[in-house]
């Protein structure tokens, strides 16, 4: 169904953290971006569709107010909103955001570290861009800080910070369908497997909570008001977001899925774990019995690799790319 | 990333470097009725082992030592980690050329690398831990006084450790993996029993037991509104997994099941590492290490604590009396250290085991060294107050 086309080298190699690689596609430009997180730098590559220019640039993580130290970067994603594309990195420190191109810092957040390390790490983890302009993150406290971001500039200010999950935030996604007819536009995941489900606006609205089974959910995805969550055991479950009915139950992996991702044109669905495994899944939905099915579809294995990032390069899924971790290039699939 | 990280990196270091430690003493070993010279590295009899291995096991485990690295803080640096398991190695009688040192932490950490990736989920961390101390304990099984020392320390890892959820498990697990990036020292053991590929990578089978708590990969179940089952559906896993084994044991005492970071050495096996032909990763450094970092604070906290906890050690007379070569011969060590890579090389800070001015003094340098030539964070001298403070009350 795939098959392997030439990689894609990154200055440096991709570190183990959840979602790992993000995936950003400039029709116009004709171009993809792609982000992949070593320790305290975000490694960006632009390719251009042909194939034969690739840019290279290195964003490093930032604490302004603290004499130079350390500071690991958790997450790198792209929020894709209605006017605009921004860049956001999650660090121990705090939240920055970037043009999309990551040419210039247009927003800085600075997260309450205490002087003296605590038991409790203190962290910023999961990205959304949620309908209509706003950027969600999650903290390690469970918190998640929402932000207003104006159609152009920086004057980018704290809306909301909410505080519905106990545990430590993993991942968050929004209704990736295109459709504004869902209800629900936003779900957020934490380390001990509580799925939140929410409504943006001005105040956010808490529509349903999943209760988890007390395995982190690394990894979730909202596709026509379906939740397609990946679990530490290896494991995805897709849920009705508004109701919490469980749809579908795939033991998928051997070992920690580390990300997901959904082609919103055909309703493919990535998922990649640990175990070196990237599989390709198909979701269909039908609205007349309320039901979803989930079919596989392909297997891809990255020899001797812990899997930590895999995205679809286009709303259709006709081609994905793969980080791993200790690999220090992207590997790419293309349909047959 | 985790705050709880360092003990067991610590911890699983350590058990590494005396299983090799105890290896290449053995491997060195000769009968007490033939104790004299029969290389320049001189013979040592079972008694001077068993002195060894106790001196450092004493020191790993002591009291204020510990105290200081169960602390919640931040990973230390390549650097500051390998010059404190250089003053370990040299707690006893036993002295190491730079070469033979710089072979065992590449074992030790390309060791504990491995048993890291192989642990089926991140919660058996914990479970190698224990196998480590297991075998720590049965080291000192003979000495009461080092024995209370390691079974409190069972205790503390016990207490700070079991009640963790898996995703702190995990984060630990990712705070090591960032410690590890881009290391692919080749083992010759590791690549004898096929776990190593030659360009440097361990092998991660897609077979054999899933990991308790995971389900063998194939099964679809799709449910109805109401809950039951509507369809089961099976798919091509792409492997050859088999159901989970039994749980191991997080108690003091108990089966831990697997087989990583038991001692894998034996006499007859002894340990090589090649420093060719490495992955051309390795020369891409991690920007980590090498900015300076007001955390090494800290790190000399630990230091100053591990050398408050030593005694002082005539060292061996000029023909290395008591010296271990991780090598074959004395020529192949000296050809290592001339060709060791230069990305391969620690930079260990050389601090001396004597507990005198000259060594607050020198300590005193390294942390002017360590500290922003500019921009000072406001803590920055009383922190190096305290520091002096303490080794002036050692």
């Amino acid at each position: 169904m795939y098959h392997k086309e030439k990689s894609i080298q990154i200055k440096n190699s991709a570190s183990a953290l959840y979602n790992n690689l993000c995936v950003l596609r400039i029709a116009p430009r004709r171009l993809t971006y792609f982000t992949v997180v070593h320790a305290n730098v975000v490694n960006m590559v632009s390719a251009s569709w042909d194939g034969l220019n690739y840019s290279h640039r290195q964003l490093q993580s930032k604490e302004p107010n603290v004499a130079t130290s350390t500071s690991l970067i958790m997450q790198a994603a792209f929020c894709v909103l209605t006017s605009r594309d921004l860049l956001v990195v999650t660090s121990q420190k705090g939240i920055q955001m970037y043009e999309s191109d990551g040419s210039i810092m247009v927003y800085w957040h600075a997260l309450e570290t205490p002087e003296t390390p605590t038991e409790q790490a203190v962290f910023a983890r999961g990205i959304s861009g949620v309908w209509e302009n706003y950027i969600c993150v999650g903290v390690s406290s469970g918190a998640m800080l929402v932000f207003d971001i104006p159609s152009k500039g920086s004057n980018i200010t704290l809306s909301e910070v909410l505080h519905e999950h106990s545990e430590s935030i993993t991942d968050m996604a929004s209704e990736c369908s295109g459709s504004q007819e869902c209800i629900a536009n936003l779900v957020t995941a934490d380390d001990v497997g509580n799925l939140c489900v929410w409504k943006s606006g001005e105040e956010f609205q808490l529509l349903n909570k999943i209760p988890g089974f007390d395995m982190s959910c690394s990894s979730v995805k909202l596709w026509k008001g379906t939740v397609v969550a990946g679990y530490g055991t290896g494991q995805i479950r897709l849920y009705e977001a508004v109701t919490g009915i469980l749809h579908a139950e795939v033991n998928a992996h051997a070992r920690w899925i580390y990300s997901l991702d959904i082609a919103p044109f055909s309703g493919l669905l990535l998922s990649a774990a640990e175990d070196s495994l990237v599989r390709v899944w198909h979701l269909t939905m039908t609205p007349e019995t309320n039901s979803v099915e989930i079919a596989h579809l392909h297997n891809e294995c990255v020899t001797d690799t812990q899997i930590c990032g895999a995205k679809f390069c286009d709303g259709d899924g006709y081609a994905f790319a793969v980080t791993g971790y200790d690999l220090s290039e992207i590997i790419r699939y293309v349909q047959s | 990333m985790s705050s709880r990280t360092l003990p067991l990196l610590f911890i699983n270091l350590g058990g590494e470097m005396l299983y090799i430690l105890d290896q290449r003493l053995r491997a060195q070993n000769i009968p007490a009725d033939k104790a004299k010279k029969v290389s320049t590295v001189a013979a040592w009899i079972e008694e001077d082992r068993k002195r060894v291995m106790n001196d450092i096991i004493t020191t790993m485990f002591n009291k204020k030592f510990l105290e200081e690295l169960f602390k919640p803080q931040e990973l230390y640096s390549k650097k500051a980690l390998r010059t404190v398991f250089d003053r370990l190695a040299h707690a006893s009688i036993m002295r190491l050329n730079q070469a033979s040192m710089d072979k065992l932490y590449d074992l030790m950490t390309m060791a504990f690398k491995y048993q890291v990736l192989l642990c089926p989920r991140p919660k058996d961390i914990l479970l190698v831990s224990f196998n480590h101390m297991d075998a720590i304990k049965d080291f000192v099984k003979d000495t009461p006084s080092i024995l209370s020392q390691v079974d409190e320390t069972y205790q503390q890892l016990v207490e700070m450790y079991t009640p963790l959820p898996s995703g702190e498990f995990q984060l630990i697990r990712q705070t090591l993996l960032i410690f590890f990036q881009d290391m692919h020292i080749r083992v010759s053991i590791f690549l004898k029993d096929k776990v190593q590929s030659s360009n440097g990578r361990f092998v991660l089978p897609t077979c054999g037991p899933v990991p308790h708590g995971t389900q063998v990969p194939g099964l679809i179940r799709i449910f109805s509104c109401n809950g039951e089952e509507l369809t089961r559906l099976q798919f091509n896993n792409g492997g050859n997994y088999t159901a989970a084994l039994r749980e191991g044991s997080f108690e003091i005492f108990g089966d831990r099941v697997t087989k990583l970071g038991t001692n894998m050495y034996s006499v007859s096996r002894p340990v090589e590492t090649h420093m060719s032909g490495t992955s051309k990763n390795s020369t891409q450094h991690t920007k980590v290490n090498t900015a300076p970092n007001p955390l090494a604070k800290e790190e000399l906290n630990l230091l100053a604590r591990l050398m408050g906890g030593l005694e002082v050690q005539k060292p061996g007379n000029a023909d290395s009396g008591f010296r271990v070569n991780l090598f074959a011969t004395d020529e192949e060590e000296e050809e290592a250290l001339i060709s060791r890579p230069d990305e391969l090389s620690y930079g260990v800070i050389n601090i001396q085991a004597t507990k005198d001015q000259q060594t607050n003094a020198e300590l005193a340098k390294i942390m002017g060294e360590f500290s922003e030539s500019g921009d000072q964070s406001p803590s920055a001298s009383s922190k190096g107050d305290d520091l002096l403070a303490m080794m002036d009350g050692l």
